[in-house]
């Protein structure tokens, strides 16, 4: 019953990956390995098409892998395994924050937790930073400083910067309406280089 | 039953807008639950991606059920969780159908050459919206710099750390800053 086995290898996966998306990766690999349902070359494809599609990238990459062995049927399953086990944990969390949110331990742990996470996802933005404005092949190819830095790009970040932050007109807009307006940009200007 | 259908409905949305992962969604978050729907304050959305850092499974799965939890108990956080896988579900299933070189193809890299500029300045917006909440006295901000600089700096190293360390060590630093100050006072 291939459904079955692909719904109790999605659930070790979310059972196991903790912290993210791409903390799914090493446990796909290793089903990949011990399965024989998809090649390591075929789930570099996939987690390409994942990042390059909307939604979470775990989730993402659980339909693809789940349609790639079994259909359609196949990345229901395997995408339903993989949420399983995090919301039977979250649920069970969130009962207990609501009990206990307001007494001293908690506060006290979430007092030093929120900034943590803050930084956590400061980090998540700042690391990417650097491979979306520089360019360091053309850098070391050319040994220019100029071509290290992808000034389009620098260009396109520092006025949504403006645009987001201090323009009155267009601060409040919806988030999405820049991600669309950067996709264009980056399509006209070739951002990609391709 | 219109309430769990606003609450698929409206992570589904989430789930179509995020581009690139957990991370990505804070923004889309912060615009849909936070300031339109006001499901959740900013210091609740702190503390769920805190909490999903360091449990199982994918944050953006694990943000939707805290929520949904919190408006309409367990089938509540069932239902936002299927609100946002729904989106990838048909996405990949198109995709994967249709197009197998999807990622190849020179407008999609392009365009996401340009939508990933974008998500660093939101998520970075983001994060200044967050430290209002967060960083709220010296010693705070002290956390807040150690733990974006710490990982920062090992991602550069190309050693991948687990947040679950910084995760458990500041709920720690907490409750032993906090307790220092009560014996002080």
């Amino acid at each position: 019953m291939i459904y079955l086995r692909l719904f109790y290898e999605f659930f070790k996966t979310g059972l196991f990956s903790v912290g993210g998306g791409l903390a799914t990766l090493p446990f796909l690999r290793s089903m990949a390995d011990t399965t024989g349902w998809f090649t390591r070359a075929q789930l570099t494809d996939m987690l390409a098409i994942s990042e390059s599609t909307p939604g979470p990238i775990g989730v993402n990459m659980a339909t693809y892998v789940g349609f790639t062995t079994a259909g359609p049927l196949g990345s229901l399953v395997a995408t339903a395994g993989l949420v399983t086990p995090s919301v039977i944990v979250i649920l069970l969390i969130a009962r207990m924050l609501q009990k206990f949110r307001h007494s001293l331990i908690v506060e006290r742990a979430f007092y030093g937790l929120r900034p943590a996470s803050t930084g956590l996802i400061a980090a998540a933005g700042l690391s990417v930073l650097p491979v979306a404005l520089l360019n360091v092949q053309q850098w070391t190819a050319t040994g220019s400083f100029l071509a290290l830095v992808r000034w389009p790009a620098v260009a396109l970040a520092a006025a949504l910067v403006i645009l987001t932050n201090w323009v009155k007109p267009t601060k409040n807009l919806h988030p999405i309406l820049f991600i669309g307006i950067s996709a264009v940009i980056g399509i006209v200007f070739r951002f990609g280089g391709v | 039953m219109k309430e769990y259908w606003e609450l698929f409905w409206s992570f589904a949305k989430v789930g179509v807008m995020t581009f690139g992962g957990g991370m990505a969604m804070l923004p889309i978050l912060q615009r849909e639950i936070v300031e339109e729907r006001h499901w959740a304050t900013e210091e609740e959305l702190v503390d769920y991606f805190a909490i999903g850092q360091c449990t199982p499974g994918i944050i953006a799965v694990n943000t939707a059920t805290f929520v949904g939890q919190k408006r309409k108990g367990n089938l509540g956080g069932v239902v936002a969780t299927m609100g946002i896988v729904m989106p990838s579900l048909i996405i990949i299933l198109a995709i994967a159908g249709l197009i197998t070189n999807f990622s190849d193809l020179p407008v999609v890299q392009n365009a996401f050459a340009g939508v990933k500029v974008c998500v660093c300045v939101l998520i970075l917006n983001a994060v200044l919206k967050l430290l209002k909440s967060s960083v709220v006295d010296r010693r705070t901000l002290v956390i807040f710099l150690l733990v974006a600089g710490c990982s920062v700096g090992f991602e550069l190293a190309v050693k991948h750390i687990s947040p679950v360390i910084f995760v458990l060590l500041s709920a720690l630093a907490g409750l032993v800053l906090k307790e220092l100050e009560a014996r002080r006072a």
